[in-house]
């Protein structure tokens, strides 16, 4: 074996110990999540704390909980945009949206919701359609300084032009100008949206389920999971939708690979969006 | 190093990873039909596009390459004999198993697929049986993957940037790595035909 390829199995050895630690230290889980993915991250974040070695970082990062919350930024992913594949929405509004109607309340479920693009997102739809009062998106993430930046509701105003384009595409009749008002750079988001928006810190590979609910998003989130923490994750969808709720995921994840994927069948093909199957005969 | 190579004819490779921007679909258009159906190959292609709408690459090239042609659902086991394009929008990793795994985490060199997150990944799990090819393009994405795949011990052949449409992104590959050979698009074709060579040292 090569002297390169010995050097790249010692790395992967500290990534193992690495998030053993973090996950003694700070019960956050990121054991199961899909190896290159997280490797690049922790790579960038050696670099952004100046450590030569990952044993370097850890050594910190464990006698200095202050460190911490920054070390969590660069673990986890906040790339997101709102109304992110606008046919999603779309077939959202044709396609669910119908049948969410039917419910006198309804209880939404925006999992790994990072900065909070897809709560909003889901929320000015529900509006839209004439269900937010009736509404509660629970938004859960695992980073709390993301839940925060979510919860101010403030967008930086340089990505609001491709927000618009997407808010239009997905079918939207108003424009999004409708429910911000830019200053000194941001767009500050209607307050109103909110109210009908709860989020919170919960965890796909360590909490398990919270509540019943009708519909279910996470997008781009289980990608960065291997396929065990996959199952896991979807294991809890499923037991959190009631029967025939709804669940959309990634244009390119898929329930296929999944023992839970019987249990889905599918609204939107292309849009990745499943039902729970009817429970009893 | 002992002179540019000719033959791949001896050399035990497990996967095939390309990349490429402006004037990069005209060089697959030559590469990829040549290469064999039955060499046991993975290939794995990236090519930097529009990131608001599907890639049509995989149905421009599905009935013009002996290989069969897909765009990857994340965590998709990988198999012999397919190639793969990275799906709009979305980082294209090799992971451990051999498996898929796509990431939507910043953009790399601006550009969503990046070459160099391909490439860094596939040259962390396929090591030495590894053969990158970086084609004509606009930026420098591409030119650290090169570097990390020839640090593993992998094959790196660039496209000539006197041939290139675009020359920057082969030019800064060269700026970074001495890779294996510098061909124009037709030499990198017969290099690629020397894989159809009888003996196969596949010997997994």
């Amino acid at each position: 074996m090569s002297a390169t390829l010995a050097a790249a199995d010692d790395f992967d050895i500290e990534i193992r110990l690495f998030l053993d630690a973090i996950y003694h230290r700070y019960h956050y889980d990121f054991r199961s999540y899909a190896l290159q993915s997280i490797k690049r991250r922790i790579r960038a974040a050696m670099q952004r704390f100046g450590c030569q070695t990952l044993s370097q970082l850890q050594e910190r990062v464990l006698q200095d909980a202050e460190l911490f919350p920054g070390l969590l930024d660069f673990l986890t992913v906040h790339v997101s945009e709102m109304f992110r594949d606008p046919p999603f929405f779309l077939a959202l509004r044709e396609k669910v949206v119908p049948i969410l109607r039917t419910y006198p309340s309804l209880k939404i479920w925006v999992a790994g919701c990072s900065a909070g693009e897809e709560a909003y997102s889901m929320a000015i739809l529900l509006h839209e359609e004439g269900l937010l009062s009736r509404s509660l998106i629970y938004a859960t993430d695992i980073n709390p300084r993301a839940l925060q930046r979510a919860e101010a509701g403030v967008f930086d105003v340089q990505s609001i032009a491709g927000f618009t384009e997407n808010h239009r595409r997905s079918g939207a009749p108003v424009s999004l100008s409708e429910y911000y008002t830019a200053a000194y750079g941001s767009a500050l988001f209607d307050k109103a949206l909110r109210r009908n928006i709860v989020f919170s810190d919960h965890s796909l590979a360590t909490d398990s389920v919270f509540a019943e609910v009708q519909l279910i998003t996470c997008r781009n989130v289980l990608i960065y999971f291997d396929r065990g923490l996959q199952e896991r994750a979807i294991g809890l969808f499923r037991d959190a939708l009631c029967p025939n709720g709804f669940i959309g995921i990634g244009s390119k994840e898929s329930l296929r690979f999944s023992r839970h994927g019987a249990a889905f069948v599918p609204v939107s093909t292309e849009e990745r969006i499943y039902q729970m199957r009817r429970v009893g005969p | 190093m002992s002179g540019p190579l000719t033959s791949l004819a001896g050399r035990a490779l497990d996967a095939i990873v390309v990349g490429g921007s402006a004037g990069g679909v005209e060089a697959l258009s030559e590469l990829l039909p040549v290469l064999p159906a039955k060499r046991g190959l993975s290939v794995f292609v990236v090519l930097h596009q529009p990131r608001d709408r599907s890639s049509l690459l995989p149905d421009l090239f599905a009935s013009r390459c002996a290989l069969t042609v897909c765009e990857p659902d994340d965590k998709q086991a990988i198999e012999a004999n397919c190639i793969y394009f990275a799906p709009s929008d979305y980082h294209m990793l090799v992971d451990v198993g051999p498996q898929i795994s796509l990431s939507a985490d910043e953009l790399v060199h601006f550009s969503r697929p990046s070459i160099d997150v391909l490439f860094e990944s596939a040259a962390d799990v396929y090591g030495a049986r590894l053969l990158a090819i970086v084609l004509s393009g606009g930026n420098a994405d591409g030119a650290d993957g090169a570097r990390a795949v020839h640090d593993a011990g992998g094959v790196v052949i660039v496209q000539d940037p006197r041939t290139a449409r675009v020359p920057v992104m082969p030019q800064s590959a060269l700026d970074r790595v001495t890779p294996d050979a510098v061909l124009p698009v037709a030499g990198i074709s017969m290099l690629l035909n020397t894989l159809n060579a009888k003996e196969f040292p596949n010997d997994r």
